[in-house]
């Protein structure tokens, strides 16, 4: 369980994050989505601790502030934005840093397996700076996986925080990237995403939390948060939810009167790859 | 294996997959170490050549020679290269860039200024304490100058663990126009007996080499050597950003800390001893993680080898080339180290992070 109460973060002198509280319990993928500058990545930064502020987080209902960094990193990964790599470290040597820093630290397949999971066995002797933006995105899943394997550690569920991981990848790693984290919130773990593809945040979060300038504008299961309403509220331009064929909740953005069909098409795409 | 390895062409020649064979590089570096420490101990401007020793055929004065002349030389030498490489190693992991070098950036110019201050200022203390001390006395001081500079250097260049490449080399340009400011100042104030002494430190070179300096610079040298794996776990998980680290359970600052810490140290106590020797640290690392990759774990004792082999076999070389005179080694080092330095740049021309 994720516990928050009143968090505020200021930057640069500008109040980002607004007396939020927030909480997530294990077992289920938590979706913090919301438009441009509305505080998503800072409400993270702020849950993991990377950024500092007023409120206090609680995790399995003890302070992260100030907790020892060595259990945390047993306990929780994060998956940052985008991360730089220094020197030419492969990809195997960039997971086998997570691995050696996480659960499994003395069961050495882990890193195979991890990179299995991203499909990138074939690149993982290949220096990180050579693989290709997606490649590197799943690479750094793979590393965060491969410290945080197990979904339940030592009888605690174990923690995924992760900003936009399907931000760099084309449609089919996309529903490859948010399948691991369903699985690992499906084997009792938890996971809270930063999102940016609403679509994909309904097909897959148990919970969504919607932020607007700073503060939760709504939060709750899929179909009660991702409305007509609040989406075109929150993000200032029409929005019609709508329902596939098949299962889930559809957004279609109202561009204009034109548009609508080429945008029902894009959709009707979506829905067709996930289920073939 | 095989669209990936035409996509990536260039990479993959330089860092192939297969070059992280770190036993036998390490057997390798031993081996060569073992080389050249032996070829150092047995030939020099004396007659005392290898054959000699093995046959075992030394009088007491070849005896001398080779046991309170060559021998700590070949420490002392051993201990430098080992820690010039390390500290090289160490920074390059701090700054997240190969072309960090204690030598480049003003630390090397600071743990002068260190020196030059305690052989001119030891001056003031009595004379037999300044006998008994002064070998420490310098090493120590060299210490502080460069753990002074290193944390100046860190703090202008890097904000909020990014650290700029520009500002890091220009930082390094001033503190080092600074320290020879100061530098000249000390010049000024010394006495003949302190100017001699001090033309004879800043030629740079192991020739001066006795068991006292060895014992003096030792617990400095052999720390940084010793103490710089400890902090290997860290730099590889810092070389994905400070924040990533932590959430790896680094504790970022600690790393840092001690990473400034045993740089000046070894560092420091090197300059002290041997005055200027540059490229041991930017050379040997870069070498290094062509042959074995840049994690640390592997790096850092790999560099303690090389950098006291090399640094061996240029003293040996320095010794014999213009036997029985003496070429500086720092000049030798640098002429070794210059074009290898200018190859990174054109490497790195390309885009290509090492």
């Amino acid at each position: 369980m994720i516990e928050a109460h009143d968090l505020s973060v200021d930057l640069g002198g500008r109040r980002i994050l607004r007396g939020v509280d927030f909480s997530a319990r294990s077992g289920t993928l938590n979706a913090i989505v919301g438009p441009n500058g509305s505080g998503k990545t800072t409400l993270l930064r702020r849950l993991t601790g990377d950024l500092a502020g007023a409120g206090l987080v609680r995790m399995g209902g003890r302070v992260v502030d100030g907790h020892d960094l060595r259990q945390l990193a047993r306990r929780r990964g994060v998956l940052a934005q985008s991360v730089q790599v220094g020197f030419s470290f492969t990809l195997r040597e960039i997971v086998q840093i997570g691995h050696a820093a996480g659960q499994m630290g003395h069961v050495p397949d882990i890193v195979d397996k991890a990179i299995a999971e991203v499909d990138l066995t074939h690149r993982a002797d290949t220096p990180m700076q050579a693989l290709s933006g997606g490649e590197q995105a799943r690479a750094h899943l793979a590393r965060v996986r491969a410290q945080i394997w197990q979904p339940v550690f030592e009888g605690t569920p174990s923690w995924l925080f992760v900003d936009e991981p399907v931000a760099a990848l084309d449609i089919g790693h996309q529903l490859q990237v948010m399948a691991i984290l369903r699985r690992f919130a499906d084997r009792g773990g938890g996971v809270i995403a930063v999102m940016h593809d609403l679509n994909l945040t309904a097909m897959h979060a148990d919970r969504v939390v919607l932020m607007e300038a700073g503060q939760i504008a709504a939060q709750g299961r899929p179909e009660d948060v991702l409305t007509d309403r609040r989406l075109s509220h929150a993000y200032g331009c029409a929005i019609r939810t709508n329902h596939a064929p098949a299962s889930g909740v559809w957004l279609v953005p109202q561009a204009g009167a034109t548009d609508q069909g080429m945008a029902g098409q894009a959709i009707a795409g979506h829905g067709g790859l996930r289920h073939g | 294996m095989s669209t990936g390895a035409l996509a990536c062409g260039p990479v993959r020649r330089l860092a192939p997959a297969g070059r992280r064979r770190v036993g036998p590089v390490m057997a390798g570096l031993c081996v060569v170490l073992a080389l050249c420490a032996a070829i150092s101990l047995s030939l020099g401007a004396s007659g005392v050549g290898p054959w000699q020793m093995l046959s075992r055929d030394l009088g007491p004065a070849d005896t001398a020679i080779v046991l309170n002349i060559r021998l700590p030389r070949l420490c002392l030498g051993a201990m430098v290269g080992a820690s010039l490489a390390v500290s090289g190693a160490l920074m390059q992991g701090l700054f997240r860039n190969p072309l960090a070098d204690p030598g480049l950036v003003g630390v090397s110019s600071g743990a002068g200024l260190g020196a030059i201050c305690a052989i001119v200022l030891g001056g003031a203390l009595p004379v037999g304490l300044t006998a008994m001390a002064g070998p420490y006395l310098v090493a120590l001081f060299a210490f502080f100058g460069g753990l002074i500079s290193t944390l100046v250097l860190y703090h202008v260049a890097t904000r909020g663990g990014q650290t700029s490449v520009a500002t890091m080399l220009l930082a390094g340009i001033v503190m080092g126009a600074l320290a020879g400011a100061l530098s000249g100042i000390m010049v000024y104030l010394a006495d003949d007996t302190q100017l001699r002494e001090l033309t004879f430190w800043s030629l740079g070179s192991l020739g001066g080499a006795t068991w006292v300096k060895v014992w003096a610079s030792a617990p400095l040298l052999l720390g940084a050597i010793v103490l710089a794996p400890l902090c290997a776990h860290g730099l590889n998980a810092m070389a994905l950003g400070e924040a990533t680290a932590r959430h790896m359970g680094v504790r970022v600052e600690r790393v840092k800390t001690a990473s400034i810490v045993l740089v000046a140290a070894g560092t420091g106590a090197a300059v002290a001893v041997s005055g200027g020797i540059g490229f041991v640290g930017i050379v040997v690392p870069h070498i290094l993680r062509l042959l074995i990759g840049p994690d640390h774990r592997a790096l850092l004792p790999a560099a303690a080898l090389l950098g006291a082999a090399l640094l061996i076999g240029a003293d040996t070389a320095a010794r014999l080339i213009v036997a029985p005179a003496e070429l500086p080694i720092g000049i030798l080092m640098a002429l070794i180290g210059a074009p290898v330095f200018l190859w990174i740049l054109l490497r790195r021309r390309d885009g290509l992070e090492i």
